[in-house]
């Protein structure tokens, strides 16, 4: 489709744009620059601020830029004294109520108020009466208010409503007294919300955790990537003093646009946290020691080095954060071969590794985030992706909602989604994965697959199926998506496998949203225990969980805290405590840690370090450090070289984490990246009975940084310490709304509270893992047990 | 979540089922005027973020919308307020025509200013935003749902006396 192209002149410069498009956009295109405050390039048009009036010849009125179409023949002046008259009287009007507390404001110095005032203002205002005073209401631990300063621009308002999909800011009363805020006291919610700050033209939202502690110009601007999801998105790190102070998002239309989500913008203060390791640390005898890093290195190797000479190179294991960079993975897997162990794995929350022989290269996106929103049907399984991957879930609401995508959800419960839902399925996720391929295969009277044929056959179809399946049929662009809850499902490889076929017959694309900053990066790097660096043939190991039920006597753990970030939490502290040297590489030190390990290097992390992330899409996005490292603690891949080193490994003589990146990608030229399962091992479903838990990992659990990210978890979403069901299940259960209740798996038990949710289906408990009163609990699917108490 | 069915009123949400059939199904949005005016209606003349709440998830819209629209129009009460609403109208021709001296009369006779409610519970004087449209019988003042024209203290005086 080709667009109509008008012609007119701006300031006497002729310019094109498409017929019916607003000028302001023309003029931005071609740099000519026209003051604003209400129009946003993402937002819709609200032509409030009435700063972008120019002189359009003929015209009886000077016209507002953003909402005058271009025309063929207009001639434009955006300086001539009529506009220059006019901007000057809309700027003068708009800071008739402005408290010019510039000196006190965070706004200050980057503040597009102030810079337009200067541009475009005058030095007096005729203005002598009171102004008037807005008392603000607390809208929660993320967002600052100080809405005497705001300009009713509108822009949080529209943002709330287009973006976030949540209209939780409006604008209340009327006239002078209009004020933006939420008219009751509560917070605001969305998982993406501190984005108000960043269109706020002023300093009326301004971010809560970085409030007066810095002017804007006293601070150093650092590209960097976002380390919570596979989406990647493209941050500035903005350092004081060698310090991370805030993060905001650096535009990228293909990954981010301009959004990041609040985990990607407020976590960077786990950072600081308090138990933060700030030095190595030595265990002698059954007392710990701070150490220089030659001494622990030293033990550190000792300790591995007396294992594998005394028993074997077998007893050897490393367990890697799915988040930890590319360079630490590779190094780290190379060091555990090149030592003769292949006992390495980042799947820390998998369950199922059985068709891990039959997994991609790299499990990917299968697609360009881009195209998501390009689709015309989805079909996502497991996966809360509003939560898990906010940007991801962004790009399905724009599918939704200005393509009318049909997005539908295979999930353990409902969920509330920020755009129009098609069908949600919300009771056995393989059940109804069954179903809807078993209905695809109808429709298109095609036999169906051996080795799926017993789970497809005992299906049962009812018309959601039938509708999800002809949804996906029918649309060009499609996608099966597999989510966070799909990978921590008991049986992933029957999930992977039926969404395979089913992705097959309807032609969509079968996508990965893993979890993590890196697993992909992970799977190229070779932090798998079954195939090395872009899945070649290498020494091959224990799973992770083979590695819990036979744990080994020497680990090496990166950045994780078992009991929080594995599947199995209570399992895998067990099993580190069994070992009998343990080297955690590690930002922080626990009791936890301390029990387990002998030996404790501070590992520099997100900010500190250089490195690499490969994102859902393949992409490798590089970053180097911006700020300075916590203490003593060191990059990852060069703790690792120095391992190396002194294990006296050959090929350890890296200069930089480019180096070792070099390395890697030169290995990785020929991958092709392909979701397709080739693998006809007949799935086996296993029945459950009786009653199940389920649960998810909460957006601000996922890993050790944002766990410690102190305003992130005064949030609702961070509030995730209860179990619920729905009221019938509690009236069979003999438990009622509010009760403590004694949730037992297994052996092992918890208290929690009891919420009454009708989102969660029938013979089912909702309970999120990570959250500290969870964490005796076992998986989170399987046998549970309640009990009143 | 809050259960309409027993905030709203039997009456109320029946006026506004009412009102939702004069629009398009997919525009519910347009009965929220008139579901306000209902629910107000149903509490004594003013209304509270639980009613507006209620009317809210009565016709699917987000709260702030409710309480952008109710906070918007004058007519909408939030405060609670006495059981006469008395609103003299003082826009420009009814100004001209001696409104203030209506509104100072009000006020000394009722000991209360404009926005107030006696204590007795018997009259609010609501201040008007609006031209009430009625210029011709300038001044005059809205008592409940009724126009009073061509006012003068005396008039004023019976009229509000008259009220129980």
């Amino acid at each position: 489709m080709t667009e109509e192209l008008v012609t007119f002149t701006v300031n006497g410069q002729e310019l094109k744009a498409p017929k019916g498009s607003m000028l302001i956009k023309a003029t931005d295109a071609a740099d000519i620059r026209i003051p604003r405050f209400c129009y946003h390039d993402k937002l819709s048009v609200a032509a409030s601020c009435r700063m972008c009036l120019v002189d359009v010849e003929k015209a009886p009125k000077p016209m507002p830029a953003c909402a005058t179409p271009v025309m063929e023949g207009m001639v434009v002046q955006t300086r001539s004294p009529r506009a220059i008259a006019a901007q000057k009287s809309v700027m003068e009007f708009l800071l008739i109520n402005h408290p010019l507390d510039c000196p006190i404001c965070d706004q200050g110095g980057e503040c597009e108020l102030q810079d337009v005032a200067m541009g475009y203002g005058g030095d007096v205002s005729q203005y002598s009466d009171i102004k008037r005073v807005v008392f603000d209401k607390d809208i929660g631990p993320l967002i600052a208010t100080e809405l005497t300063r705001c300009i009713q621009c509108t822009r949080c308002v529209r943002f709330g409503e287009e973006i976030a999909g949540m209209r939780e800011l409006g604008a209340t009363d009327r006239g002078d007294r209009l004020v933006i805020g939420t008219f009751i006291e509560k917070s605001v919610d969305s998982e993406m919300s501190g984005n108000a700050i960043d269109v706020c033209p002023v300093g009326a939202l301004t971010a809560k955790p970085s409030r007066f502690s810095a002017r804007a110009w006293e601070m150093m601007q650092h590209p960097g990537i976002a380390p919570h999801d596979a989406v990647g998105s493209n941050v500035f790190i903005h350092t004081i003093h060698g310090k991370v102070l805030r993060v905001v998002p650096r535009d990228n239309e293909a990954i981010n646009e301009v959004w990041i989500s609040d985990r990607d913008r407020f976590s960077y203060q786990g950072l600081y946290a308090e138990d933060r390791l700030a030095v190595p640390m030595v265990k002698q005898g059954h007392e710990w020691v701070e150490s220089d890093w030659d001494n622990a290195l030293q033990l550190a190797v000792e300790g591995l080095q007396a294992i594998v000479k005394n028993d074997s190179a077998k007893q050897l294991g490393a367990w890697t954060s799915p988040s930890a960079t590319l360079e630490e993975q590779y190094l780290l897997q190379k060091l555990m071969r090149a030592m003769g162990s292949g006992n390495i794995d980042h799947r820390l929350r998998q369950a199922d590794f059985s068709d891990q022989d039959a997994a991609p290269v790299m499990p990917w996106l299968g697609q360009s985030i881009e195209n998501i929103e390009a689709l015309d049907a989805a079909l996502l399984v497991g996966s809360h992706v509003r939560k898990d991957q906010p940007m991801i879930a962004h790009r399905l609401r724009k599918a939704a909602i200005h393509n009318k995508a049909a997005i539908s959800f295979i999930n353990p419960r409902r969920f509330d989604w920020h755009f129009p839902v098609a069908h949600e399925c919300a009771t056995d996720m393989l059940a109804d994965l069954a179903a809807v391929a078993k209905a695809a295969f109808e429709l298109a009277s095609t036999p169906v697959p051996a080795h799926l044929a017993d789970v497809v056959n005992a299906a049962a179809v009812n018309d959601t199926h039938r509708q999800l399946a002809s949804d996906l049929q029918q649309a060009e662009n499609s996608s099966v998506m597999l989510g966070d809850m799909a990978h921590h499902h008991p049986q992933f490889a029957a999930i992977r496998k039926l969404a395979d076929a089913l992705a097959k017959q309807t032609a969509s694309h079968l996508a990965y949203l893993s979890e993590g900053a890196n697993s992909g990066g992970a799977w190229l790097a070779g932090a798998v225990p079954h195939r090395g660096v872009a899945g070649s043939d290498a020494i091959k190991g224990m799973t992770f969980g083979e590695m819990l039920a036979n744990p080994c006597r020497a680990l090496i753990t990166l950045n994780i805290e078992p009991e929080y970030d594995a599947l199995h939490g209570a399992d895998a502290l067990a099993a580190a405590k069994r070992a009998d040297f343990v080297v955690a590489i590690s930002s922080y030190v626990t009791d936890n840690i301390k029990s387990y390990a002998d030996v404790i290097l501070p590992l520099a992390m997100f900010t500190e370090t250089s490195g690499t992330y490969v994102n859902a899409e393949g992409v490798w996005q590089g970053f180097k450090g911006a700020s300075v490292a916590v203490g003593e603690s060191r990059p990852g891949w060069k703790i690792l070289r120095v391992m190396g080193n002194l294990l006296d490994l050959d090929g350890f003589d890296y200069v930089s984490s480019e180096d070792v990146k070099d390395e890697l990608k030169q290995q990785c030229q020929d991958i092709q990246l392909n979701n397709s399962v080739e693998c006809t091992q007949p799935v086996q479903v296993a029945k459950t009975t009786g009653l199940q838990r389920i649960g998810d990992v909460p957006l601000y659990a996922v890993d050790a940084l944002v766990r410690r990210a102190t305003q992130l978890q005064k949030t609702t979403d961070a509030q995730q310490n209860a179990a619920r069901i729905n009221a019938r299940q509690a009236t069979a259960s003999g438990v009622a709304d509010s009760d403590k209740v004694k949730v037992k798996q297994g052996e092992v038990h918890s208290y929690l509270k009891l919420i009454i949710d009708e989102a969660i289906p029938d013979n089912c408990v909702w309970v999120s893992a990570a959250v500290h009163d969870t964490l005796s609990l076992g998986p989170v699917f399987g046998t549970i047990e309640l009990e009143k108490v | 979540m809050t259960d309409t069915n027993t905030i709203l009123s039997a009456h109320t949400r029946e006026e506004i089922d009412e009102w939702i059939t004069r629009y398009p199904a997919e525009q519910k949005k347009s009965a929220l005027l008139a579901a306000l005016r209902a629910a107000q209606h149903q509490n004594n003349g003013y209304l509270t973020t639980e009613l507006m709440d209620a009317v809210a998830d009565y016709l699917a819209l987000t709260k702030i919308e409710v309480y952008e629209v109710a906070s918007f129009y004058s007519m909408y009460e939030l405060n609670p307020v006495a059981r006469h609403n008395v609103a003299v109208c003082t826009n420009v021709c009814c100004m001209l025509m001696g409104s203030d001296t209506i509104v100072d009369h009000l006020e000394k006779k009722l000991d209360i200013k404009l926005g107030e409610s006696t204590a007795d519970g018997r009259i609010y004087l609501k201040v008007e935003e609006e031209c009430l449209a009625a210029c011709a019988g300038g001044p005059m003042m809205q008592v409940n749902h009724k126009y009073y024209t061509d006012l003068t203290p005396e008039k004023v005086d019976e009229i509000i006396d008259a009220l129980e």
